[in-house]
């Protein structure tokens, strides 16, 4: 009798045991099988939204721009093309690595000079980790990259502009992902606009390299790198 | 005075300052009418001062906040081969003379060295040819550099993003 109890007891548990294997097998089935869906809706959002095309904008009275500026002669260059656009520009976010001094004084002489149409203020500057020094290593800038996406994110989400502008430096790589990301999950239509330095006559920059496929516009200023770039739009020497 | 102004921009170039400045390049600096040599030095270790040169009167400097006014005064620039450097001399319509440091790894700053020397935008040498290139440089076949036109670009963005 007891022999039998015994039996029948273990023959319960292990149906239980069985049970629960089951059970965490098709859970661990359906996590599994969510996250693969969900990457691969992400994956096919991504691609529409690259290849979508541009449609025919609807006009507007404002566009407001996020300028990246980085060192030297980035800063330059980008100032020379700000200088050339119209006030409907506005307002302007100027966005530096926080160990670029010089950039600030520049950006805010340019500013200084622009006439005033309104009391407050048109402009900003922000501030966030460098991605990357020059001639920093591949390993240590993705984890620079990465810190500077920290500060990326919550920035861009909060000043939503309608267009990213930048010229090179790696601190223009965390925000345009960004702004990607924004247009991804569908908050907001951000454009991405790169202009490849004049320094740049046969080959790209890295930035560059990297940015090429995901702007919406993206300019060169010699015709030898829009022969290698088709996607490129040469108008000359722009700066 | 006729001013020759040396640059090296923003790190070093020991050995174009020991080029510049050695009797023989000065002797021919002088025989072509030159008869003052300002140097920005910027972190090099040579800082000639004032009566270094025998036949040039030598004014030296590491760094200024802009050396606009020193490319205005210059009636020859000799540059190092930045990109900064090069166009703000040929933005103010200077005569350049860019000098390679074949020390250095090849980096993409020589590209736009390279392609303006080829568009006879500005003169191009090497520390060891530098002398050579001084005795017997043509500075009239020199094309005047035009600035370039962000407007093409303002009008271009405006069209496409629609602005009114």
């Amino acid at each position: 009798m007891q022999q039998n109890e015994r039996h029948s007891g273990e023959e319960v548990m292990s149906f239980w045991s069985k049970t629960a294997s089951v059970v965490a097998v098709m859970w661990l089935f359906g996590v599994v099988f969510s996250l693969f869906m969900t990457a691969l809706l992400f994956l096919l959002r991504v691609y529409f939204v690259l290849n979508s095309g541009s449609n025919p904008p609807k006009t507007r009275s404002h566009v407001a721009v996020l300028v990246v500026a980085g060192s030297g002669g980035h800063t330059t260059e980008i100032l020379r093309l700000m200088d050339s656009l119209s006030a409907a520009y506005t307002p302007r976010h100027y966005v530096i690595a926080d160990t670029d001094k010089m950039s600030e004084e520049k950006i805010v002489s340019f500013e200084r000079c622009k006439p005033e149409s309104h009391s407050d203020v048109q402009f900003t500057i922000n501030r966030i980790p460098r991605s990357r020094e020059v001639a920093q290593s591949w390993s240590s800038s993705v984890v620079s990259t990465l810190n500077a996406l920290r500060y990326s994110i919550p920035l861009v989400f909060r000043l939503q502009p309608d267009v990213v502008l930048c010229n090179g430096p790696g601190t223009c790589v965390p925000l345009c992902m960004t702004g990607l990301l924004l247009r991804i999950l569908g908050i907001k239509k951000v454009g991405i606009v790169y202009v490849e330095s004049i320094c740049r006559v046969q080959t790209l920059s890295l930035t560059g390299r990297i940015l090429y496929l995901v702007s919406d516009y993206f300019f060169v200023q010699w015709s030898s790198l829009r022969d290698k770039y088709p996607k490129a739009i040469f108008l000359g020497r722009i700066v | 005075m006729k001013t020759v102004f040396v640059t090296v921009g923003t790190t070093r170039f020991d050995e174009l300052i020991e080029s510049v400045t050695s009797s023989e390049a000065t002797q021919v600096l002088k025989f072509r009418g030159y008869e003052r040599l300002v140097l920005q030095v910027g972190k090099g270790s040579l800082l000639p001062d004032a009566d270094s040169c025998a036949h040039l009167s030598v004014q030296a400097f590491r760094f200024k906040d802009s050396i606009t006014e020193d490319m205005k005064q210059a009636d020859l620039v000799i540059s190092h081969a930045g990109a900064g450097s090069c166009l703000e001399a040929l933005g103010a319509g200077k005569p350049l003379l860019v000098v390679v440091n074949d020390k250095l790894m090849d980096n993409h700053q020589l590209e736009l060295a390279r392609q303006l020397h080829m568009d006879h935008h500005l003169l191009y040498c090497t520390c060891s040819t530098l002398i050579e290139t001084l005795k017997n440089m043509d500075l009239s076949v020199l094309q005047p550099f035009p600035p370039g036109q962000p407007k093409n670009f303002a009008n271009f963005l405006d069209k496409a993003l629609g602005v009114k």
